[in-house]
């Protein structure tokens, strides 16, 4: 029982890192990025090469996960997605399924459709048991790189200057650029970041999905926008919640109730659509 | 001076409402052009087919998107159910295609019905995300119950001929085309109408503005649920046009991948002239045909491109420009009436 719940938390906390960079883009910059899954394949196929390849040690594979789709996110930001800002929902949605479906036949191309695995140190493979609980050191791992980013971001949002100035030039971009802050600047790095912590959440989740294969961005992407839109716009505490609620009634389903399988997820986000349609945090003003 | 400007004013709107439900030439070359091809190259028969059940199938979402610019990431809801509707008819007995087709449809209509209030609150995304979190559940709901729908393995069905004349089918690719094609053009001319009514233009009136829509009177929850139940029952007719014709279900139906191919369709065709969702499907079907003919795997990218070049160049400046030039071939005597 304790397991399972550890196991959701887990689950979710990978889930959270996977998609907070989303819940960024979608919820304080009203951008829909179905793309973001795409940067979490770049990462995982960063570590799982490195690795598998050149021999890196998986540490030191991990920041790299980060920089490289962070990279790439500046890059296409600059080029692409910045176009985009105030196109209507469904032109984003079409653009960024585009560089879905152009990015699956890119990663098939050079690197083939097996999938990649992360071999994991020994260090972290195997289980620990506590007070009869067992559970994989991996796992708690996870939970606590996670739960160190999650609350990084937090504090970095709430309390810095960087946060203030990236609210401001959300509430009102004319605005914000009129008091002398750098909206482009900001933008561009936001997506980074969130870019870059897609790449680091692919990275982590390797292991447990069973590897890096191209299809990875699709299967994965409704999975994101679940757990973004259960959670509401309202930055890193929608997207926590919302991951840890789906990360533990995904797995407890599963584990209890197999015959619905997937079914359980679906079915939270549709009734919470339903109860609120913002998401269970939303931002309060009605922009 | 107002008086006799307002008892015009009706005459002049009928006057200008017949004359755009007329049907021009170009339109009806249109359709022989189809009836002819099919007969003509009966070797193709199973590709004019699919991308007629697809252009059926696109239709459909250009009655919400289009006209009513209701968004939706999960039509393929009532694509996989009208199939599997037909498909479970045939195998209880109920082999006769178009009473198949009439109830698979009316199944769709009401599964569009109850879901349809889901869509009248929230954003766009919220709506995105419900039609597509409904699909999947429908997806993981045909999974699971195996014991009717044959769960991953699908259904294979047998199917009597269609009025009990023209087999359809394997052996009978030409007339399961023709079958698509007849149905489909039945559908369309229905969807032509109601474009043209005005319950059609309340729906532009709504898709253009719902908030003055409301104001106009114009009950907007109403309609866009009439219009999702309706769009929802084409959704499952072209649904159980493929069953049928290809007589095979599978999982797959209720994919992610239908609701957004079927969504590419009909951007590239263009959304909100009836036309666009079965020019996009040929030029979808066809451009997957010869692209994955050489490079297969690959073709996604390429499809991809499109996407994106199609948005960054401005996907309503496209439409503009092929609606403009339509507009064109149908009244080359525009012209001479400004100059």
């Amino acid at each position: 029982m304790l397991t399972i719940l550890l196991d959701g938390i887990a689950y979710g906390m990978l889930l959270f890192v996977l998609s907070c960079g989303l819940s960024v883009t979608l919820g304080l910059m009203n951008f829909i990025n179905l793309a973001h899954g795409a940067f979490a394949m770049v990462g995982g196929y960063v570590t799982a090469l490195l690795m598998n390849r050149a021999g890196v040690p998986f540490l030191v594979t991990l920041p790299l996960a980060f920089f490289v789709p962070a990279a790439l996110g500046v890059v296409l930001e600059r080029t692409l997605y910045r176009r985009l800002y105030g196109a209507s929902p469904l032109d984003q949605v079409l653009f960024t399924i585009g560089l879905v479906l152009m990015a699956m036949p890119i990663a098939n191309y050079f690197l083939g459709d097996q999938a990649q695995q992360v071999h994991l140190p020994t260090w972290l493979s195997g289980r620990i048991e506590f007070h009869g609980v067992g559970i994989g050191i991996y796992r708690l791992f996870i939970i606590g790189v996670c739960g160190v980013i999650a609350a990084a971001l937090q504090i970095f949002l709430v309390k810095t200057r960087f946060g203030a100035r990236l609210r401001a030039a959300v509430d009102d971009p004319r605005v914000a650029s009129g008091l002398g802050i750098n909206v482009d600047l900001l933008f561009a790095i936001t997506f980074a970041v969130g870019s870059g912590l897609a790449g680091l959440g692919g990275a982590l989740a390797a292991d447990v999905v069973g590897g890096i294969d191209p299809s990875f961005p699709l299967k994965f992407m409704v999975t994101f926008l679940i757990v973004v839109t259960i959670g509401g716009s309202n930055g890193i505490l929608g997207a926590l919640v919302g991951s840890l609620l789906l990360g533990v009634l995904d797995v407890a389903g599963k584990y209890y109730v197999p015959s619905i399988g997937a079914f359980i997820i679906y079915l939270v986000m549709v009734v919470t659509l339903i109860l609120r349609p913002q998401g269970l945090f939303a931002r309060t003003d009605a922009r | 001076m107002t008086a006799p400007a307002r008892s015009e004013n009706p005459t002049r709107l009928a006057a200008h409402l017949r004359r755009r439900a007329r049907w021009r030439w170009p339109e009806i070359l249109f359709w022989l052009a189809i009836a002819v091809a099919i007969f003509a190259v009966p070797s193709r028969a199973a590709l004019f087919n699919e991308i007629l059940i697809a252009g059926l199938f696109a239709l459909s979402l250009d009655l919400i998107l289009g006209l009513t610019g209701v968004v939706s990431l999960g039509h393929a809801a009532f694509f996989g159910l009208g199939a599997y509707t037909a498909a479970i008819l045939s195998s209880e007995g109920i082999a006769d295609p178009t009473l198949g087709l009439v109830l698979s449809s009316l199944i769709a209509a009401a599964l569009g019905l109850a879901t349809a209030p889901l869509l009248l609150r929230g954003a766009d995304l919220t709506r995105l995300m419900v039609t597509m979190g409904i699909a999947l559940m429908l997806g993981e709901l045909a999974n699971r119950n195996s014991w009717l729908t044959g769960g991953a393995d699908g259904l294979n069905i047998e199917m009597a001929p269609v009025l009990g004349l023209f087999p359809i089918g394997f052996t009978g690719q030409r007339n399961a085309a023709l079958y698509s094609f007849v149905v489909l053009f039945l559908l369309f001319a229905l969807a032509r109408r109601l474009a043209q009514s005005p319950f059609g233009l309340s729906l532009l009136a709504i898709r253009e503005n719902r908030l003055r829509a409301g104001a106009l009177g114009i009950s907007t929850p109403r309609r866009i649920i009439a219009i999702y139940a309706l769009a929802a029952g084409y959704a499952g007719a072209a649904g159980a046009l493929l069953a049928q014709t290809t007589q095979i279900v599978s999982l797959d139906l209720f994919d992610f991948h239908r609701s957004a191919d079927v969504l590419l369709m009909l951007i590239i065709g263009g959304a909100g002239y009836l036309y666009g969702g079965i020019i996009g499907a040929a030029i979808f079907i066809v451009l997957r045909d010869v692209i994955s003919g050489a490079t297969p795997e690959y073709w996604e990218f390429w499809i991809g491109a499109l996407l994106v070049v199609l948005v960054l160049v401005g996907r309503e400046r496209f439409a503009e420009r092929v609606r403009r030039l339509l507009d064109r071939l149908k009244r080359p005597a525009a012209w001479e009436e400004a100059a």
